[in-house]
Formats: C-alpha cells, structure tokens, sequence
C-alpha cells in the first residue's frame, strides 16, 4: 500500500479510508472501544480505582501473549486473563472497608509478575513480526471483522450492566457509607464493577495496546470531570471525547506513519490539558469579577 | 450573617421538662419499661433493656429509652464508650446483645427511608467532582437500579423535593458548586439535607459537630433543632460536647462505661447523677452562661473533651468567643 495523503477534505479522506476493509474494522472497533471504556472509565476516575485499572491493563499483556504463543483466539486471551484478574483482585480487596480504594502491595507483586510472564511468552513465540510492541501499544491494523462482533457484544452487556448497576454504583462510589445503610450492597458492586473494569480494559487493550489503555480509560473522563461537575454531562461529554480522539488518532494513524497509540494519546492530552486551561481561565474570570463586584458595591456604599 | 442563625427556634429545655414522662432520671439498671409511655402515642424509637456486645465485651447494658416524634435527644459519654454502636444497633446494622430494640414499630433496619442517617464526619475528596446538589438527590433515588427516565413527571418532583430540602438547611448559595469545595460547615449541611430529603421520621446523627469551628458548631446544632421541633423529627445524636446542642435538647442519654442514665439535660448532667453512674466522685459546673464543664470523670472528659486545657479553664474561655448566640438564646427563654 503506497502512503495516501491528507487531503483536507474529510468526506474525500473518509471515502479513501472506507475503502479499506481493514479500516472500516479499525474504526467500528474504535468507536466501540472508545464509548466502553470512557462509560466504565468515568466510574473507575470518580472511585479513585486508577491503580485496579493499570494492574487489569497490565494482565491483557501475557493474556494475549499467551493466546499468540499457544494459538488459541486473541480475545479469549484478553477477556480471560483480564476478568480472572479482576475477581483475583477483588478476592485481595475482601477484607477491607467498602469504598476505600487502596490496594495493598500485592497488586503490584503479581502485576510485576505478570507482565515478566507476557514478555516470556513472546519470547517463546518467535513467529511475531512486530514482537511485543503491537500487544503493549496497540496496532490498528488486522482487526477482523469477527474481533469487531466480539467486540461489540462484551461491549453492549457492560454498557447494560452499567446502566443497571450505575446509579447505586455511583451513591456507594461517593458516599459508601450512606450508601451502605440504605440497603445498597457496597461490597456486591465493588466486584461487580471491577469485573467490569477487567472487560472494558480487555477491549481498550486491544486498540491502544495494554499499556496505554489509560488513554481511552482515564484522560476523556478526568478531562470530562474537569469541564463539569455534573455527573450526567461528564458521562456523557467522557463518551464524546473517547470516542472523538480515538477517531482521529486512526485517521493520522492512516495518513501519517507514526502509531496509532501515540496519537490517541497526545490528542487525548491535549484536550486535557486545554480543559484545565479553561478552567483556570473560568476561575480567573470568576474571581475578578468578584472581586470588580465588591469593589463597585463598596463604592455604592461609600 | 447566617439564615440558620437567624431562625432559631426558641426552644428550651425547661418548657419541655414538663411534658417529660418520666421527669426523674434513673439509672438505667432501675429505669421503667416502656409502658411508662401510657397514654401517648406509638414512641418512635424504644430500647428495653438493650445490651450490646463486641468481641466479648459488654459496651453497654441495660439502656432503656423511648423517643417520641419530634424529641432531640443527645447520646453523651466518654471516647469509646459505644455511642456510635448504639447508631449502628438502632441502624440494624449492628445486633443487639440483650433486650428489645423498636425503631418505628419495627425490628431496627427494616423502617427503610423513614430512618434518615449521617454517619460519623466524612469529608470529601477536594477535587471530587460531584455538585452538593448530586449528593442529596442520591439520598432520594441513588439506590434504585436503573436509569432514571428523563421526561418522567415524578423526576420534576424529586427535583423541587431537593430543592426544597436544600432550601431547608439554607444551603442554596453553594449546592451547586463541587462538594469538595465546600467548606466543613456546608457540606454538613448539605449532608444533613441528604439524610433529610426522603422525609424521615427519625435522624440518626453522628457526632455532626465534630470538626466543625465554634460559629459553624451552633449553627448547625440550631438546624437541627429547628428541624427536629418544627418538622417533628425524632432526633438522636452522638455529641462529644454537649453544650452547643444543651439549649435545643429534650434528653440525654449518658453512657458511662457499663450502665446509661437517661432523663432531661439538667436531672443527668449533675454532679450527683454522674457520680452515682461512673460510682467515682463527679462534679459538674456550670458556667454564667449556662454552659456545663464535667469535671474529674475518669477517661478524657466527655463533655468538652477533645479541648486540652484543664476544664475550669476552659469553660471560660469559650463562654467569651461564642457568647453571642448562647446569649441571644437565653434572652429568648427569659423572655419566653
């Protein structure tokens, strides 16, 4: 394939890129992909689960290396690795307070581990052309259109399960105390969310690679949290903004020859970093108006 | 220069002495069931004999109380005594050792949302971002399942039910900014309303005045006051200091390690009283303004405990900083 050109025109640019299979597939998996984890990635920023969320993302690594290495289907590998992942650790997480997001050293222990255990594997495996690079920091190119169905699927049930679950996971997630003496069973949904978690960092990981999943899982909703306080709006604006950087990261990822997940990741950076930017202005605004304020009503006074 | 404040209740403790049931305070080993009540109404909460054990150990035994609707009841005592499980046992969340436990007629834990609860002081996160107003609407619907449907005419109810319970606690100005952002003081309030916004018929509150600075402390005691007598809510609440909360109350109940004594204010906060329940020489002062220091109990002193000077010291010292609003409440009762 000879290296197309932008053309700053989209609807010309977009016919090009549809006329790819490989690109139609990439960009259904990504608007998936971005809608999935922004969702569970919102609720994961607002739990301070961060750390839950890299280990999870940690463990897609030997997941997929392993299903490589031993030949089985890449998103059993995924899905598999990353949910078992997520009860393990919720097993780890039994004995503590509901609510409090602190995870013990151990996590950390068998991430390390896990991670050696990915590497192993593609060594083992030596028929891989790009080697570990794709698995850790995601490639666009051969998602097939069976990958997108599976893709679609887990995404649905956990975009319905989230919105089942969301509004008691929400209450317990800002308040599990209050939560709790209302009848919301905390513990339940704090495992319940973190076998969430493991299934959209599976998806993500297969778009942006495992280690930078955080661009699809963090950045739109700590960007969407920095805009608005309201939590219906952040939801909503961390689904718009997921899935607009990870459509553009695969267009420049298309026109220019640098990989998909650096672009995905800069654009989402850049929105973020804007956005606090706009919230620094907004306050500035605010306080000097304020300030004008008092100003003009002592001056009424006097 | 606070709404809240401004609308204090002009309640006392004397005007409802009177229409005590049992006007003499027992130590809770002699104290009477709960006939005493007679011909009143249903008692919205009713502990008989009620004992509480954790890992083996007796917290407290032999507690009987009965709160009618509307009274403001304190539940006072030294550090780790079992105040706070005496929530939780009322909460249903912990269980009763010994003793019968009714919580608006029912087993505790089954009233559902006519129980309001706040929880020992939780602060939020400073960048959480969740608007106070958010917080108290989960109080109302935030443990349904579901997604709320959008053009529902029940969602534009709940919506003037927040509003109204915002309005309530005088938290307009500031319930629609980030809640971490909100200073101690507001975002108790605005967790009062969220134990408030379903219409409870009881309000368990727990040490809600704790970390809060002195104006903010009777501030906010006065809102509960004037919530508890003129919304008739049943009120209990833990307090480590019962002063900011004396004026507004109906009883207390003091537990000292083992045994409770419950009655008004003034016939359990008593030298003489408290002697007999800690069975070690007690006194208790009361300053000019009518304020009351306990002093020589053993363990840190429970009535003003967390200050550090000596408590003759220190009654003084506060009388003058918050003297203002404890003043304006004695003009009202002389008046009254």
């Amino acid at each position: 394939m000879e290296s197309p050109v932008f053309s700053w025109n989209p609807l010309y640019d977009f016919q090009l890129m549809w006329s790819y299979p490989f690109m139609v597939n990439a960009f259904r998996a990504g608007a998936i992909v971005a809608v999935v984890a922004g969702a569970v990635g919102w609720f994961m920023v607002l739990r301070r689960q961060t750390f839950a969320g890299h280990t999870l993302s940690v463990v897609a690594f030997p997941g997929a290396a392993l299903a490589t290495l031993a030949g089985f289907s890449l998103s059993l590998g995924y899905f598999g690795f990353c949910v078992a992942a997520a009860l393990v650790l919720a097993l780890m997480r039994r004995g503590r307070e509901p609510g409090g997001s602190e995870e013990s050293a151990a996590t950390g222990v068998v991430q390390a581990f896990l991670l050696a255990c990915g590497y192993l594997f593609m060594a083992l495996y030596k028929g891989l052309l790009e080697g570990p690079q794709a698995l850790l920091f995601g490639s666009f190119l051969g998602i097939t259109t069976g990958q997108v169905a599976t893709l679609a699927v887990a995404g649905l049930a956990v975009l319905l399960a989230l919105a089942v679950l969301g509004r008691p996971l929400l209450f317990a997630s800002v308040d599990p105390q209050v939560a709790a003496a209302r009848g919301v069973p905390v513990r339940g949904l704090s495992v319940a969310f973190l076998v969430l978690l493991g299934v959209a960092t599976a998806e993500a990981a297969q778009i942006t690679g495992a280690l930078l999943v955080f661009a699809l899982m963090v950045l739109p909703a700590a960007t969407a949290q920095v805009l608005t306080a309201r939590p219906g709006l952040s939801l909503l604006l961390t689904v718009v903004l997921g899935f607009g950087v990870t459509w553009a990261g695969l267009v420049a990822a298309f026109y220019w020859p640098y990989p998909l997940g650096f672009f995905v990741t800069s654009f989402a950076f850049g929105l973020f970093l804007l956005a606090h930017g706009a919230r620094f202005a907004a306050c500035a605004l605010e306080r000097r108006r304020d300030a004008s304020g008092t100003a003009a009503l002592a001056g009424g006074a006097a | 220069m606070n709404p809240v404040v401004a609308a204090e209740p002009q309640h006392n403790a004397d005007q409802h002495n009177t229409k005590q049931q049992n006007p003499v305070p027992t130590a809770a080993s002699a104290a009477g069931g709960p006939s005493e009540a007679g011909g009143q109404a249903a008692p919205v909460l009713c502990l008989c004999g009620a004992a509480v054990r954790v890992g083996g150990r007796t917290l407290w035994s032999g507690v009987d109380l009965e709160v009618q609707a509307g009274e403001f009841v304190a539940v006072l005592g030294p550090n780790g005594v079992g105040k706070s499980t005496l929530v939780k046992v009322l909460l249903g969340i912990m269980p009763a050792a010994e003793g019968e436990i009714r919580v608006l007629g029912r087993r505790p834990g089954e009233a559902g949302s006519r129980v309001g609860y706040l929880p020992q002081r939780r602060s939020f996160d400073p960048d959480l971002r969740i608007r106070g107003v958010d917080v108290v609407r989960m109080g109302l619907d935030g443990d349904r399942w579901g997604v709320p449907l959008p053009w529902s005419r029940n969602r534009r109810e709940q919506q003037r039910r927040v509003d109204e319970v915002i309005e309530l606690v005088g938290a307009s100005g500031y319930a629609h900014r980030p809640i971490g952002q909100c200073s101690g003081g507001e975002q108790q309030r605005l967790l009062i309303a969220q134990a408030l916004v379903r219409r409870p018929e009881v309000l368990l509150l727990d040490e809600p005045l704790d970390s809060l600075d002195l104006p903010n402390q009777s501030a906010v005691a006065a809102l509960i006051g004037r919530i508890c007598h003129q919304e008739n809510v049943a009120v209990v609440m833990v307090a480590h200091d019962v002063n900011p909360i004396l004026h507004h109350l109906d009883r207390v109940v003091y537990i000292a390690e083992g045994g409770a004594v419950c009655g008004p204010p003034s016939e359990v906060i008593n030298s003489e009283t408290l002697t007999r329940l800690y069975r070690t020489p007690v006194e208790v002062l009361s300053t000019q303004d009518g304020r009351l220091v306990v002093v020589g109990q053993p363990e840190a002193p429970a009535v003003h405990a967390d200050r550090h000077d000596d408590g003759h010291g220190h009654g003084h010292g506060h009388g003058d900083r918050r003297g203002q609003s404890d003043r304006r409440g004695h003009g009202d009762r002389r008046a009254g």
